[in-house]
């Protein structure tokens, strides 16, 4: 179990699959994201199912602008790319690229978030709470569960980052820097999903 | 006829039939069916059950006799039975019979599945099919005649030998509409429309029930559905339209008044009244107070003096709306009620 | 000093209770989570099995006033959520945590730290759960808790049921996670897939199950709760909200539900049959196929739960036909496990009177389910009393006895004592009887037109006596339960000590280590040379499996208290979330209390981040002491 710890690391072009700890990670993380795909998958049938339900309320047409959704996207299928970036440089064992690329990471995360807190904030004033209909419920809580993973995922490898000025690239800490990557780039899938059946067709209308 | 020649060919079947048909209460039982649907609905179920029995049969033959046959023995300690992989022949045998039984069962299935939930009536036979709306609430039943422009609850009165399409929604909760002796249930959805089809052959008293967990008074929430004879229903119509007679003694005469005072702002009696609570009109004709208890006058003054203690979590105020009326005024509301006739 | 040494030291230092109590929370090692997740799910089978009671013995008489309106409401709610979340799931996870490492040859599981995790969420959610007797009222929504019952008319008892569940849900999903990876990835030298036990394949299969069915579960309930705390529309219909959407989600989950409790019973059965016949398992290849079968099918037939919503005959008739499809499979099962005990020398032990009590039983539950699989008879039979006689010979003559196979069965390598065989068979015999006495009255019930979820029915309805025999029934069952747990503690005080292969015909690898196993499992990984690899071994005349590696250290994980300060951590957030809607006033506090939780959740994750656990080693002299001493 422990045997990989003998031999240079660097010698390895798989840091993150190294160990029998670091495959079991790798594979748990698909399941769990499997897991969050169903997840997405019923919040997402939910909100087609109730997305025209608007009551007495404002519509989507009514309420969505495209170029600031297409900037929203844009910024997080960058971070998505920065992200590739850092695991490319872990495998080198490059650890100031692979924080430079993460750090830039977070910061498209935040930006996204800022975006998005404002978004919500300009509907409520437009009349879209919460508690206004059925489309409003299911819109906020299906966005809402993405910009909390984007949330969690920013606070995540902020907490990755701070520690590998200390830990470096080892068969512990590789496996977690790639998870966090994976992680990432699913939240940025379910954005495309988001961007898709949300935006585009409330904005489109039918 | 195809159905009973089907009943001799499973003999088991036909044995079931004679067995079940022996439970259970007439008018509340779904082995005894009243009506088309039901029938074809028992029919579907001796069926099932019949090519359950054959497969419960064969498994318990194999299963005793391997427990008898090779249990182990004193003195065999050491015996190592052969360690046998499988039996591909077998195993196709056991995977090809159920598939043939199902297939017996799959087919007739999905052709009553499509029979039943046809509800859709050509223009050219409306008037050979009765429409009824159903509001279920918590936890009473509302029905309205909207071809005969009637309104009536808890008790619902429709013609022998009629096809009705009952139009169902609830105003509060999940719901489910269920008389077991004329044909199986459908939901009562808030917000949605649900249709059942069912079709009395047989005159008489039956009791419909709530299968849905709907709230405290759940087990409570009855209904009867009156079967009668096709002049029966036109001149209970004509009743309806009319509206019962004035009452006659002084005493029910004050219990109107007070009833205008104190219930009408939910119950109606004919046109008159608000819609939030059972129509009375024809209330002395029913069956049952509050849908559980006998119905007597006894019963009705404890009902509107503690409608909770009969049943719990009724929407009813105690002692009407303005929770003041004492046993007198209670007694003559009570002898008001059971003047709502319309035979 | 070594970092075991230094374990040793510190578990000196603070005997006594609190030593012995720090040992149990802290623990990571399954063999001991396993006897948590027992005790746990043995505790609120016992909470069920009383409420149980109860509502037999408000049944037992018509018109009954013992338990009346909203009050039986909570208790057949709670019985029902009980028995599925916090008692079945539990104790199959109790089986998966003490078996399946030992039968694929590992030392630990994949993740030690989240198995710790998931069974204290399990507990401290139904913990949860049942304080809400104390503190306002049980949900009263029925287990299904369907919308807009339990979100608008029902009180505080549904977020006990919606928060607690959630705990417990989490706890579930990332217990499924640990065995999907642990099975694919620990499996010894030789363990291919078609060599794998029955028991560890259906647990594979069962935690896949609950990957798919439990995050819709998960949202169903957050929705619900939204609608409940924060007045979301989901469900409303004022307001757009469409309440047979939560049908839908709760019974995407809810069928394959079925299926993850009933298929390590399948499991447990197949391995008690074969074993208690001293074969092998007949036609091996087509039970894993029938399972991974039944696995995928059971997501494709959730709207047979709904045919009386209303769908229309194109989507019943569709279902109907799918549900009719799994009794394939599962009737190849049947035969198989006959067709095991087909020449073979069946042993009469207290674990296979259970097995094959289990046959019959089981068949009883399946063929009623394919006579529900007809839309237009099940307009009869749905919510009646027929589903609840189909479901409990489904779940207690499936999971429960294949539960209590398993737990005779087992016991001795869990604690190194055999149960009393002579209370073992009191406790079947009472309980079998008392089961059939129970349920198969209720199919009459239903056919002759009682519903479920009925506190009271009239004297003239014809259900008198059959609810009168059924509640007869219910006292064997409970005589049996008694029993089961005289024999627990009689057995734990003064049992038969228990050989490493304590029933002398064992097959599998979990009989070629010591009862109970040392900490490290296999002192030598082994290498599996076929199916049922022990037996195979004494077949040729050796007492221990071939290892695969030779004696060395051993690399063991910490025991670690964060998994149970995390799952305080989520059970404070779900307090502060229910009292959040209790009172208006105190609302603002309930929720910073909540928000509380939630940070401590993220701190504590941090924690566990920052400290990456070095764990400590066996040296070998230490394992050839332990392993002589164990002979």
């Amino acid at each position: 179990m422990s045997g990989a710890n003998h031999v240079d690391i660097r010698t390895l072009s798989h840091p993150e699959t190294a160990t029998l700890e670091g495959k079991n990670k790798f594979l748990g993380f698909w399941f769990f994201l499997g897991g969050e795909t169903v997840l997405f998958g019923t919040l997402f049938a939910t909100f087609i199912a109730l997305r025209n339900r608007v009551a007495t309320g404002p519509s989507s047409q009514e309420l969505f602008s495209l170029p600031l959704t297409f900037l929203s996207t844009i910024i997080l299928l960058v971070s998505s790319l920065t992200s590739v970036f850092a695991v490319l440089a872990m495998k080198e064992y490059k650890i100031r690229q692979m924080q430079l690329w993460f750090w830039l990471t977070v910061v498209l995360g935040l930006a996204f978030l800022g975006l998005e807190i404002t978004e919500f904030k300009e509907y409520v004033h437009e009349g879209l709470g919460y508690t206004t209909s059925a489309f409003s419920s299911s819109f906020y809580t299906l966005v809402g569960t993405h910009g909390c993973h984007v949330l969690f995922g920013v606070l995540w490898i902020s907490a990755l980052m701070i520690q590998s000025y200390k830990k470096g690239i080892t068969t512990v800490t590789a496996p977690k820097y790639y998870v966090s990557a994976l992680y990432w780039h699913f939240i940025d899938v379910v954005w495309v999903f988001i961007f898709t059946i949300v935006y585009l067709l409330g904005i489109l209308g039918g | 006829m195809k159905r009973s020649w089907l009943l001799l060919r499973f003999l088991p079947i036909s044995g079931l039939v004679a067995l079940l048909s022996g439970c259970g209460v007439k008018g509340v039982s779904a082995l005894i069916p009243m009506g088309k649907e039901a029938r074809e609905q028992a029919w579907l179920m001796y069926l099932s059950l019949g090519i359950m029995v054959i497969v419960i049969l064969v498994v318990a033959s194999i299963y005793f006799y391997v427990l008898i046959r090779f249990h182990k023995r004193k003195g065999q300690e050491d015996y190592i039975p052969k360690q046998t992989e499988g039996n591909k022949i077998l195993e196709i045998v056991w995977t090809v019979i159920p598939i043939l039984l199902l297939c017996i069962i799959a087919v007739p299935t999905v052709k009553q599945t499509f029979a039943q939930s046809d509800t859709d009536v050509p223009k050219s036979q409306k008037k050979d099919v009765l429409q009824v709306d159903v509001t279920a609430h918590q936890f009473w039943w509302d029905f309205k005649y909207p071809d005969q422009k009637i309104e009536t609850a808890q008790d619902v009165v429709v013609p022998v030998g009629k096809t009705v399409i009952f139009k169902i929604t609830s105003a509060d909760v999940v719901h489910s509409f269920w008389v077991p002796a004329l044909g199986g249930k459908i939901d009562a959805n808030p917000g949605q429309t649900t249709k059942l089809k069912l079709t009395p052959e047989n005159e008489g008293v039956y009791r419909g029930r709530c299968a849905e967990l709907c709230g405290s008074s759940h087990a409570l929430m009855y209904f009867n559905v009156k079967v009668v004879s096709q002049s029966e229903f036109d001149q209970w119509v004509d009743g309806m339209k009319k509206g019962p007679e004035a009452p006659a003694t002084a005493s029910a005469q004050e219990g109107q008044e007070l009833f205008k005072q104190n219930c009408m702002s939910c119950h109606a009696v004919g046109k008159e009244g608000g819609p939030v609570a059972p129509n009375l009109t024809d209330f002395a004709d029913r069956k049952m107070i509050a849908g559980t208890l006998d119905h007597n006058k006894e019963n009705l003054i404890k009902w509107i003096t503690n409608p909770d203690a009969v049943k719990p979590g009724a929407n009813m105020p105690a002692r009407g709306m303005n929770k003041n009326l004492t046993d007198e005024q209670i007694q003559k509301i009570a002898d008001y009620l059971f003047t709502l006739s319309v035979k | 000093m070594t970092a075991n040494a230094h374990a040793l030291a510190a578990y000196n230092q603070r005997k006594g209770f609190l030593s012995w109590l720090w040992t149990w929370l802290s623990t990571v090692d399954h063999k001991r989570i396993a006897i948590l997740y027992l005790f746990g799910g043995g505790l609120f089978f016992v909470i069920g099995g009383i409420e149980a009671l109860l509502i037999r013995i408000q049944l037992a008489v018509p018109q009954n006033d013992f338990l009346v309106g909203s009050t039986y409401n909570e208790v057949v709610t709670m019985h029902g959520t009980t028995m599925i979340f916090l008692a079945a799931m539990p104790l199959v996870f109790a089986m998966m945590n003490a078996v399946v490492p030992l039968q694929i040859g590992a030392r630990d599981v994949a993740f030690p730290f989240v198995n710790a995790l998931g069974f204290w969420l399990f507990f401290l959610g139904g913990i949860v759960l049942n304080t809400s007797w104390f503190l306002g009222g049980a949900p009263a929504g029925g287990w299904t808790a369907y919308a807009p019952l339990t979100t608008e008319f029902l009180g505080t008892g549904s977020d006990f049921y919606l928060l607690g569940l959630q705990l417990s849900g989490a706890g579930t999903l990332m217990g499924a996670i640990n065995f999907m990876v642990t099975i694919i990835n620990m499996r010894a030298p030789g363990m291919t897939f078609m060599r794998m036990p029955l028991f560890t394949w259906t647990s594979l299969i069962t935690s896949t199950l609950i990957l798919f069915a439990f995050p819709p579960l998960t949202v169903g309930f957050f929705l619900e709760f939204f609608d409940h705390i924060f007045h979301a529309n989901f469900f409303n219909t004022a307001k757009g909200g469409n309440a047979i959407i939560f049908e839908h989600i709760f019974w995407i989950f809810g069928h394959p539900e079925v299926y993850i409790l009933v298929l390590p019973a399948f499991g447990i059965i197949s391995e008690v049959v074969a074993t208690f016949s001293k074969k092998r398992l007949f036609g091996y290849t087509s039970m894993v196929f029938a399972t991974v079968l039944i696995g995928f099918l059971s997501f494709m037939v959730w709207v047979h739960h709904m045919f009386t919503v209303g769908l229309g005959p194109m989507a019943n008739s569709l279902f109907a036909l799918a549900t009719m499809t799994i009794a394939v499979p599962t009737g190849m099962k049947i035969f198989n496990w006959l067709f095991t005990m087909w020449g073979g020398q069946i042993h009469f032990t207290t674990a296979n009177l259970f097995a094959v009590g289990f046959v019959p039983t089981f068949v009883m539950g399946g063929v009623t389910g394919v006579m529900l699989a007809v839309p237009s008879a099940d307009s009869q039979y749905h919510d009646s009393y027929f589903v609840i006689a189909h479901f409990h010979y489904v779940i207690i003559g499936g999971v429960v006895f294949g539960l209590l196979a398993g737990l005779f069965y087992w016991w001795p390598k869990m604690f190194g004592k055999i149960l009393n065989e002579t209370l073992g068979k009191i406790t079947f015999w009472t309980f079998f009887i008392g089961f059939h006495l129970t349920f198969f009255p209720q199919h009459f019930l239903g056919l002759i037109g009682m519903p479920r979820r009925y506190f009271t029915y009239f004297p003239d309805e014809g259900f008198n006596t059959w609810n009168l025999i059924s509640s007869i029934g219910a006292i064997g069952m409970a005589i049996g339960a008694i029993v089961l747990v005289i024999n627990i503690v009689i057995t734990t005080a003064k049992g038969q000590k228990a050989a490493g292969d304590a029933w002398g015909i064992g097959r599998t690898l979990e009989w070629s280590i010591p009862s109970p196993p040392p900490e490290y499992n296999f002192a030598q990984t082994p290498l599996v040379k076929g199916i049922d690899t022990f037996w195979k071994e004494k077949m040729e005349g050796n007492k221990k499996v071939t290892p695969a590696e030779p004696l060395g250290d051993i690399h063991m994980p910490n025991p670690t208290i964060l998994p149970f300060l995390m799952s305080i951590a989520l059970t404070i957030a779900a307090y502060g979330f229910i009292f959040a809607n209790q009172t208006s006033a105190s609302r603002p506090l309930c929720l910073v209390i909540a928000a509380f939780g939630i940070g401590l959740m993220l701190l504590l994750m941090l924690i566990h981040s920052i400290k990456d656990d070095p764990g400590f080693h066996y040296h070998k002299e230490e394992i050839i002491e332990i392993e002589k001493g164990a002979e």
